[in-house]
C-alpha cells in the first residue's frame, strides 16, 4: 500500500490510543482526588500526570500554577498540548480524512462522528462533575474505533499498519506510567507500604483496567512487585509490555515485502526478554533502568517503523528519487544497548 | 399538508413540475400525489435527517477564503429533478454529440489544425493560454483528451435547453449525483417503487473500465490512481469517494516520483509502476518541471513521461483550451465540421468583449445580460445585471474597460425552476443541471445528472460556492 496511507493509518492509530490513556490517567487521578488525603497536596497529586507525557515545562509556561482545574484543562482541553486528548482526537481525525478510501466507512463514520461530538459537547462540565463520564466517554470510543476496525476492515496491510500504531503506543505509555508511578513510590521492592501506597498502586492497576485482573490472578494484597510483574511481563494482561510485543512481533510478520527485517529483528530481541524475564531479575536490576531502556528500544522500533515503511519525502525537483530520506537513515544511530533482564546464577 | 401549488406565485420562468395551464405536469404528478399525504413537519425533518446524515458521512466542501480546513455541507434538497425518458434522450445526446466533437477538435488541435486551416476556428487560439504547446503533436491513446466532461446545461422552455459551458478540465460534482441518489432511496423508499428510475450507481465502474481502456499500450492488467491536491482540497471528499468506490489508490504528488521512462508510487513493499492516472488537479500544478515550479503538488518529470507514452492522464493535458469561454461560441460548428451533424443541443448567443461591435452592445445593457471572465469558474467574477445594483454593474464596467477580450456577456436567461424545500413550504427556484460523458472506447452518460438548485428566491447563480444546494435527478425509464 501507499505510504503514505499507511503513515496516516499508523498515527490515527496511535492518537486514538493516546488520546485513550491520557483519559485513562486523568479519571484515576480525578478518582484519587476524591479521597480525602490530607498529606498530600493538590500538586504532588497532578504533576505526575504532566511527567508521564514530558510536559511539565510547557505546562508552567502556559500556567501560573498547578491545579486540579489547570492540569484538567491542560491534559483534556488544551490546544497548545500536542498531547492533549483534544490535540489527539483531532490529529486522529485528520488523519483518518486523509486517507478515508483506506478504511471501511464504518471506521470513517465512528472516528467522523467521535470529532462531532466532541465539538459539541458542553466542555464547562468537565472539570466538576462531568469529568469522569468525558473520561469514559473518551475510552468507550476508543473501543468502539478498535472494534470497529477489527470487525470490518479488510485484513490487508492497511489493518496491520493500524494495529501497529495501537500497540506502539501502548507500550511506550504503559513504560511511560509505571516509570513515573516507580519514581514517587516506590524505595525498595520489598516495601510493601501504607494505606496510601494501597490507594496509588490500586489506582495504577485501575488506569491500565488491571484492578480486578490483579486480584483474580494474585487473590492477595496489592505490592508493587506483582504490580510491576502483571503490567511488565504477564502475558495474558492485554496492556502489559509483554502483551504488547506479542502484538507487534505478530503483526510486523504479517506485513507484505521484505524491507522489515531491523524492525522483526528490534521487535523480537525486545519481546524474548520479556517472554523469558523473571520479575525479580527485573528489580535486581532495577526496575527503572528496565523500563528506560525499554523504552529507549520502543522508541527505536518506531523510528525503524517509520524509516522502512512509512516514510514519504517532499517532492523536490530534483527526478531520480529512490524514496529513502537521509536524515532517517540506519546509518544515524547510536548504539543500542540489548534490552537484557539478568539473571541471577 | 404540502403540495405543488403555485396558485397564488407568479411565475418567472418554466417550471419543470407545474404548468399555470394545465397544473401539474405529468412526470410529477405522482409525485404530487405523494406529497399531497405529507406534512410539511414531515418534510423537514426528512430534510434535517438528511444533513446529519452527510455530516456523519462527512460529505463536505472546503470553502476558499474560511480558515483551512473550513469544512461545509452544501445544501441538500429532498425535492428531486424529474425528466422524462423523451427529454433525457435529447439531453444525453446532445451532450455526447457535444464531448466527441470537443475531442475531435483537441485532437486536431494538437495535431494537424484543420479546422484552422479551414477558417473555422481562428488561428488566435494557439495564443489562448489554456493552450499547451508542449502537447502538440503528442499521440494520446486513443486520441482521447477529455474523458470525463460535466456539460452544463440549462432549460428556459418545454424544448429548450441551452448548453452554457463544457467542463473538460476536472469536472467536480459527480459524487454528489451518487450521494444524492443513496440518500433519497434512504429517505423515501416509497418513491422509488412508484417511479421507473435509472440507476447511476454503475458510474465508477464504467470511469475505472474507461480509464484502464486509456493505458499505455501492451499494458494488459494496467495500475489506476486518483491523483488529488490534497485534504484540503474543496473537492477531497469526492476524491476519496471516487478511488474508494473504484478501489483504486487515491494519491498525492508526493506519492509519485519518475524513473526513467515511468511513473512509480511509493508503496509500503518498494516503488510499484503507475499507468493511468486519473488527475483531479489542473495542469498548471501537475509537474513542476512543466508548469508552475512553485508547486509542491505535482510530480517532476510526469509530463515528460506522459508525452512519452509511459502514462496516461485523465483528462489530458491542455483539454482547458477547448472549454474556454472564448471557445465555446465555436463548438456548434466544430459538432458540424467534425460530425456532419446538426447540434441537438443550442449554444447561448455570446457577445465577445474584445469585438468592438459586441462591446458597444454589452455595455450599453449591462443591466440586461450576466458577463463572465473568459476563464472564470464556480460563479466568481461574474456580474448577474438584472440583480445588480447600479454601483456593482459600474464597478463591473471599470473592470471590464481595463481588460475586455478577459470579458464575454450572454442574455440573462430564465433558467427553469424547480419545487424547492424553503422555508416557507414547497416553492420554485431556478436549477441547471450537469451530466457526467466518459469517453474511452465509446462516449456514454449514465442516466443522471448533478442538479444545482440556487436556494434563494429569485436567484440565478446555482454555485456551491455561492450557496447554492443541489438536488437528486431521476431520468424515468419510460
Amino acid at each position: 500500500m501507499l505510504s503514505r496511507t499507511a503513515d496516516h493509518l499508523y498515527w490515527m492509530a496511535r492518537y486514538i490510543e493516546r488520546a485513550e490513556n491520557m483519559a485513562r490517567r486523568l479519571d484515576v487521578t480525578y478518582r484519587m482526588s476524591l479521597v480525602q488525603n490530607a498529606a498530600q497536596s493538590e500538586a504532588a497529586l497532578w504533576v505526575p500526570l504532566l511527567h508521564i507525557s514530558d510536559t511539565v515545562d510547557d505546562f508552567n509556561e502556559a500556567y501560573d500554577e498547578v491545579t486540579a482545574g489547570n492540569v484538567i484543562h491542560y491534559i483534556a482541553l488544551d490546544e497548545r498540548n500536542l498531547s492533549s486528548i483534544y490535540s489527539c482526537l483531532r490529529a486522529a481525525r485528520e488523519n483518518a480524512h486523509a486517507v478515508r478510501v483506506a478504511m471501511s466507512l464504518e471506521m470513517w463514520e465512528n472516528i467522523n462522528s467521535l470529532w462531532l461530538e466532541f465539538q459539541q459537547m458542553d466542555k464547562s462540565l468537565m472539570l466538576d462533575s462531568g469529568l469522569t463520564e468525558f473520561c469514559d466517554w473518551v475510552k468507550s470510543r476508543s473501543h468502539l474505533f478498535r472494534g470497529v476496525t477489527y470487525g470490518t476492515m479488510l485484513r490487508d496491510d492497511g489493518f496491520w499498519f493500524t494495529r501497529l500504531g495501537g500497540f506502539i503506543e501502548r507500550a511506550d505509555d504503559m513504560a511511560r506510567l509505571l516509570d513515573v508511578k516507580y519514581h514517587l513510590l516506590l524505595p525498595s521492592a520489598n516495601d510493601v507500604g501504607g494505606a496510601v501506597d494501597y490507594y496509588e498502586w490500586s489506582a495504577l492497576l485501575r488506569s491500565a483496567s488491571a484492578y480486578l485482573a490483579y486480584l483474580k490472578v494474585y487473590r492477595d494484597a496489592v505490592t508493587p512487585l506483582r504490580v510491576a510483574e502483571l503490567l511488565v511481563l504477564r502475558q495474558d494482561m492485554p496492556r502489559s509490555l509483554h502483551a504488547c510485543m506479542d502484538e507487534l512481533t505478530n503483526i510486523l510478520g504479517q506485513l507484505s515485502g521484505n524491507a522489515g527485517s531491523e524492525c522483526i529483528r528490534l521487535a523480537g530481541e525486545m519481546h524474548s526478554s520479556l517472554h523469558y524475564g523473571r520479575i525479580e531479575d527485573v528489580f535486581r536490576g532495577g526496575l527503572h533502568e528496565f523500563l528506560e531502556s525499554f523504552l529507549r528500544h520502543n522508541n527505536r522500533l518506531g523510528i525503524e517503523i517509520q524509516r522502512t515503511y512509512l516514510n514519504v519525502p517532499i517532492n523536490t525537483s530534483g527526478l531520480d528519487d529512490s524514496g529513502v530520506d537521509d536524515d532517517l537513515s540506519a546509518t544515524g544511530f547510536d548504539t543500542l544497548e540489548p534490552l537484557l533482564i539478568q539473571s541471577q546464577s | 399538508m404540502a403540495s405543488i401549488d403555485y396558485q397564488n406565485k407568479l411565475l418567472t420562468a418554466f417550471d419543470e413540475s407545474f404548468d399555470s395551464l394545465n397544473g401539474v405536469r405529468q412526470v410529477y404528478s405522482p409525485y404530487a400525489n405523494w406529497l399531497a399525504g405529507k406534512d410539511f413537519s414531515q418534510l423537514t425533518q426528512k430534510s434535517r435527517d438528511a444533513e446529519l446524515l452527510f455530516r456523519r458521512v462527512g460529505i463536505t466542501f472546503a470553502v476558499y477564503g474560511e480558515e483551512e480546513g473550513g469544512e461545509r455541507l452544501i445544501p441538500f434538497d429532498i425535492v428531486p429533478r424529474i425528466l422524462a425518458a423523451s427529454e433525457w434522450k435529447k439531453l444525453s445526446d446532445g451532450a455526447c454529440q457535444r464531448v466527441r466533437a470537443l475531442n475531435m477538435f483537441l485532437n486536431d488541435l494538437y495535431h494537424g489544425q484543420d479546422i484552422i486551416k479551414a477558417g473555422i476556428v481562428p488561428e488566435s487560439i494557439l495564443t489562448n493560454e489554456m493552450y499547451r504547446p508542449e502537447m502538440q503533436g503528442v499521440d494520446v491513446p486513443g486520441g482521447v483528451y477529455a474523458h470525463i466532461a460535466g456539460i452544463d446545461i440549462v432549460r428556459t422552455a418545454a424544448d429548450t435547453f441551452y448548453v452554457l459551458e463544457d467542463n473538460l478540465r476536472t469536472p467536480s460534482g459527480v459524487s454528489y449525483m451518487l450521494e444524492n441518489r443513496r440518500m433519497m432511496m434512504r429517505l423515501f423508499p416509497d418513491l422509488f417503487r412508484q417511479y421507473p428510475i435509472s440507476p447511476v450507481e454503475h458510474y465508477p465502474q464504467l470511469l475505472l473500465e474507461n480509464l484502464r481502456a486509456v493505458a499505455p499500450r501492451g499494458v494488459t492488467d494496467p495500475t489506476v490512481v486518483l491523483m488529488t491536491p490534497g485534504a484540503y482540497n474543496s473537492a477531497y471528499f469526492e476524491h476519496a469517494f471516487l478511488a474508494q468506490q473504484m478501489g483504486i489508490e487515491l494519491v498525492e504528488g508526493r506519492d509519485m516520483f519518475v524513473k526513467g521512462n515511468a511513473v512509480f508510487m511509493r508503496t509500503t513493499e518498494g516503488p510499484k509502476r503507475v499507468d493511468v492516472i486519473y488527475r483531479r488537479i489542473d495542469d498548471d500544478f501537475i509537474d513542476p518541471l512543466a508548469f508552475r515550479k512553485d508547486s509542491m503538488l505535482g510530480v517532476p518529470g510526469l509530463v515528460s513521461v506522459y508525452r512519452n507514452g509511459g502514462v496516461a492522464l485523465a483528462n489530458a493535458i491542455g483539454t482547458g483550451v477547448a472549454d474556454d469561454k472564448s471557445t465555446y461560441i465555436f463548438v456548434p460548428e466544430m459538432i458540424r465540421f467534425y460530425l456532419g451533424e446538426e447540434p441537438i443541443l443550442s449554444n447561448v448567443p455570446t457577445y465577445k468583449l474584445g469585438v468592438e461591435e459586441d462591446r458597444k452592445y454589452v455595455l450599453a445593457h449591462l443591466e440586461e445580460l450576466v458577463v463572465k471572465e473568459v476563464q472564470g469558474s464556480g460563479g466568481y467574477g461574474m456580474l448577474v445585471g438584472p440583480t445588480s445594483s447600479k454601483a456593482q454593474i459600474e464597478e463591473f464596467r471599470l473592470r471590464i474597460l481595463a481588460n475586455p477580450s478577459n470579458y464575454i456577456a450572454q442574455p440573462t436567461l430564465a433558467l427553469s425552476t424547480c419545487p424547492t424545500l424553503v422555508e416557507q413550504g414547497v416553492a420554485p427556484r431556478h436549477v441547471d443541471l450537469r451530466p457526467y460523458v466518459l469517453t474511452g472506447k465509446t462516449t456514454t452518460v449514465v442516466p443522471g445528472a448533478l442538479c444545482r438548485v440556487a436556494m434563494n428566491e429569485g436567484s440565478l447563480v446555482v454555485n456551491s460556492s455561492q450557496g447554492g444546494g443541489t438536488k437528486d435527478t431521476w431520468v424515468l425509464q419510460c
